[in-house]
């Protein structure tokens, strides 16, 4: 960028280090004055890390950030308020328990004297609402609104500021239905022509399309290209945003799946949606004994949302499984993990471990029906089995009863598929199981799903991360929005049709 | 036929919303008839001053519980401030190494007991928000400690002696404890109090980001709020009201003990509990803890009229909390049934 008048904030070489991961390393940026600058990377590239930077919600570790020739820094969001700077987030960041016009005018109070002069608040409330072409009740509680409406009041808090130069989308359409995407882009035309700049965070490629202007691509924490859009085709961005050099090699199959028999098969599994819409919708997809069967998705699509309702987590769904040629009726996790399925969940700290257990117990505790004698537990048959299990995952450890956080988030994580793996499942679920850890460890956990899907386990996998998911699985299932919108094997896994799929179910409309 | 359920709907929950005020006029009504004199100007006066006391108590407690907190130290701080008011009434303040001792008016003693239950809540915030202790800890340790030093200052005794004396012009401090105009003086301050409340919770920005650190910390911090300061003001609030306790409940008795106060703090949760403030945070209103604070009142005194024994006061007392949180809950359950029923009408 030569021309320097065009840009409104540029960052130099900012760093963002965290205990244990650098999530951002040496990026610089330049935020373009009157555009819609376009951040794209897969989950973990640091988009959000560097976003947060600029809003004055975390401070950089190291690197400078210049405004109109001046450097700045943001010690908190209220300093980047000031410089005209307003984000609206990814997780909506509302007050359900106050009304609309309470949360809009939050920290912007209008004031008669001292005191909160709420006629004020209420009437530009409705003009603010009216602009955004949803006119919602202002004094209605901000909880019992949908989704999509928060996400209105969301923007609607950014919108009230009169010297907002920047205004930050973090995802703003991962919760907005069609019709709202539309408003929303027409509201940012708006902005535009008010000279404000915008920076757009989406998976949805096909929006980047039709809305962007100037797109810049992280991965992995640093820069790796930026051009503007209308130079630029779908096959450019993913090809920046996987990479070309981090290729895992692909696993030979032993098996000769054509002749393996179907071992579970799901018919119009159906979830609904709290207030309205399904979270999975009319979905058909089967598993081969032995197989490794990926899941593809953008978040959202409903991808972790099927694995919850094999494993019994939701009740309500509808819909048949059919699991070893018989009618399976899903009741309760336990049952589910006397049936034979397995789980190793997406958030490894809040829902795969137990902190306060030691390695052996964690990787003990889904099996420990089956030390028991009596009524007391075999501690000898207990460790046999875990010692057993650690070798055979290559687990490092060096005494099974350190506590488990004195592991390497990839041997926490191998714990947890261990703990999976002792209940001697016939379905193994993973979702996810690369998530956080280092490209070593990412490479053992595809060889341990390699390893025991040879020995005649079907597997499951969800991965968000394009070269893994074409790596590791035979064959696999893209969703989008809920529905089924792919099935993808052999020479027909690219990273294209991948991609493609994965917005397929949104519908939003987009002239190619 | 949808309708009819609607309308249904909305009539319990305007039956749910003023429960607690339905509560109050029925127990006032049943004491009524079962006691002759129970609406009599003394028994009326009497509870009136028990009321004013929990009352106090529970309007701080309300903006802590609102915000997610709790304070459990306040019945302590009611005990200790009542000690150090007596005594400097009674012996005044010694300073050993200038050999003199001072003796202060009572607006000034007033002043500083409210600066002192003002600070004691102030540790309780710095504790919670600097040192990231729970709120039910923190509290609980400085209850221990307040009790303690209430205990110390006079050795166990009691400070029999508070009128002051006229040559000392220290004298009028049990004016907080009498009769002005046929009310108790802690109605008024009660009062007064409620009145300043209602505006800080509802006409000023303080009340909001009370009402906004309750509902979502993070999105607080977010928005700019100090969220920190926030939780610090509300246990400063809570220890000024104690101490107006404190204070009120010293003169009331004419003599400060040490054990005064003991277990008041529940007294004043359950206040604002039956008002109907969310234990989770978030919600909260000060006209339903006053109304609280009376049906905890009218039980109190209206059982020990009746004859109901301590043992089973206790029993009922519990009974009642139970319920009331059991209905709260079954009024929020309604809430969002009705509003999800809403939505999808409007769709």
């Amino acid at each position: 960028m030569a021309d320097k008048s065009n840009v409104v904030l540029h960052c130099e070489k900012i760093d963002k280090i965290y205990p244990g991961t650098k999530a951002l390393d040496g990026v610089s940026f330049d935020l373009l004055r009157g555009k819609v600058n376009v951040l794209i990377g897969e989950n973990g590239a640091g988009k959000s890390t560097l976003m947060k930077m600029i809003a004055g919600i975390e401070q950089p570790s190291a690197g400078k950030m210049y405004m109109d020739g001046e450097e700045v820094y943001f010690k908190d969001t209220t300093a980047a308020r000031q410089k005209g700077i307003g984000i609206i987030h990814q997780e909506l960041s509302l007050f359900p328990n106050l009304t609309v016009y309470q949360n809009i005018f939050m920290c912007h109070e209008h004031k008669k004297g001292l005191f909160l002069n709420d006629k004020e608040h209420i009437a530009g409330a409705e003009k603010i609402l009216k602009r955004l072409e949803h006119e919602i009740a202002p004094d209605t509680l901000v909880g019992d609104l949908r989704v999509g409406q928060q996400q209105m009041v969301e923007i609607a808090r950014n919108l009230i500021q009169d010297d907002l130069r920047v205004l930050i989308m973090d995802e703003p359409t991962s919760s907005l239905s069609a019709a709202e995407v539309k408003v929303l882009f027409k509201i940012m035309r708006e902005l535009l022509a008010q000279d404000i700049s915008i920076v757009y965070i989406s998976h949805r490629l096909e929006e980047i399309m039709e809305i962007g202007d100037h797109v810049t691509i992280l991965r992995d924490g640093k820069y790796v290209a930026d051009a503007d859009v209308k130079d630029i085709e779908l096959s450019w961005i993913v090809e920046n945003m996987v990479g070309k050099n981090t290729q895992y090699h692909r696993f030979e199959r032993s098996i000769d799946l054509d002749k393996a028999e179907k071992i579970l098969e799901v018919k119009h599994l159906t979830l609904p949606k709290k207030g309205g819409g399904y979270l999975l919708d009319d979905v058909n997809m089967y598993l081969k004994k032995g197989e490794v069967l990926g899941i593809y998705g953008l978040l959202g699509a409903g991808r972790s949302e099927l694995f919850e309702c094999l494993m019994g987590m939701r009740p309500e769904h509808t819909g048949e499984v059919i699991y070893n040629g018989a009618d399976l009726k899903i009741k309760s996790i336990s049952d589910q993990i006397k049936n034979g399925f397995a789980i190793v969940p997406e958030d490894r700290q809040r829902q795969g471990l137990i902190q306060t257990l030691d390695i052996c117990k964690n990787t003990s505790i889904a099996s420990m029906r089956n030390y028991v004698k009596g009524i007391f537990l075999n501690n000898k048959e207990e460790e046999k089995a875990v010692d057993e299990q650690i070798s055979d995952i290559h687990i490092k450890v060096a005494d099974k009863k350190l506590p488990i956080l004195s592991l390497s988030g990839g041997n926490q994580q191998k714990v947890v598929i261990g703990k999976g793996i002792l209940t001697h499942p016939t379905v193994l679920l993973l979702d996810e199981p690369s998530r956080g850890i280092d490209i070593g460890a990412k490479t053992e956990v595809f060889e341990i799903i390699h390893d025991y899907a040879e020995r005649g386990l079907s597997i499951i996998v969800i991965s968000s991360e394009l070269k893994e998911i074409m790596a590791i699985a035979d064959r696999i299932y893209v969703l989008s929005n809920g529905k089924c919108t792919g099935e993808l094997s052999g020479d027909e896994i690219t990273e294209d049709t991948l991609v493609r799929a994965s917005y397929a179910g949104l519908g939003t409309g987009v002239s190619a | 036929m949808k309708t009819k359920k609607t309308n249904s709907n909305q009539l319990l929950m305007t039956i749910l919303k003023g429960r607690t005020f339905i509560v109050l006029i029925i127990l006032v009504v049943f004491f009524s008839v079962v006691k002759d004199n129970f609406l009599d100007p003394t028994t009326l006066t009497m509870i009136a001053k028990h009321v004013a006391l929990y009352g106090i108590l529970a309007l701080g407690m309300t903006f802590v519980i609102i915000t997610g907190g709790i304070d459990l130290s306040v019945g302590s701080v009611v005990g200790l401030i009542g000690m150090l008011a007596g005594g400097l009434i009674q012996y005044g303040l010694t300073l050993k190494f200038a050999g003199v001792t001072l003796y202060f008016s009572v607006p000034m003693i007033v002043l500083f007991m409210l600066i002192i239950g003002a600070l004691i809540g102030c540790v309780n915030g710095l504790i919670i928000t600097k040192l990231n202790v729970a709120p039910f800890i923190a509290t609980l340790g400085t209850m221990y400690i307040c009790r303690g030093f209430a205990n110390l200052r006079s050795g166990g005794a009691t400070f029999s002696d508070i009128a002051g004396y006229e040559g000392l012009g220290n004298t009028g401090f049990k004016t907080l404890g009498s009769n002005i105009a046929g009310i108790p003086a802690g109605v008024y301050v009660f009062a007064v109090l409620a009145i300043i409340s209602v505006v800080l919770l509802k006409k000023m920005p303080f009340g909001w980001y009370v009402l906004g650190v309750g509902g979502n910390e993070k999105s607080a911090r977010l928005s700019g709020i100090k969220a920190d300061k926030i939780k610090i003001l509300v246990y400063i609030i809570s220890g000024f009201c104690a101490a107006w306790v404190g204070m009120i409940n010293t003169a009331q008795l004419s003599a400060a003990h040490p054990a005064s106060g003991d277990g008041w703090e529940m007294n004043a949760i359950a206040a604002t509990v039956l008002g109907g403030t969310s234990m989770a945070g978030g919600s909260g209103t000060i006209l339903g803890t006053v109304v609280g604070a009376f049906v905890i009142g009218v039980i109190n005194d209206g059982m020990t009229m009746c004859g109901v024994s301590e043992f089973w006061q206790k029993v009922i007392r519990g009974l009642v909390i139970i319920l009331a949180v059991v209905i709260d809950q079954t009024q929020r359950n309604l809430q969002a049934k009705m509003a999800l029923q809403a939505r999808n009408e409007n769709k």
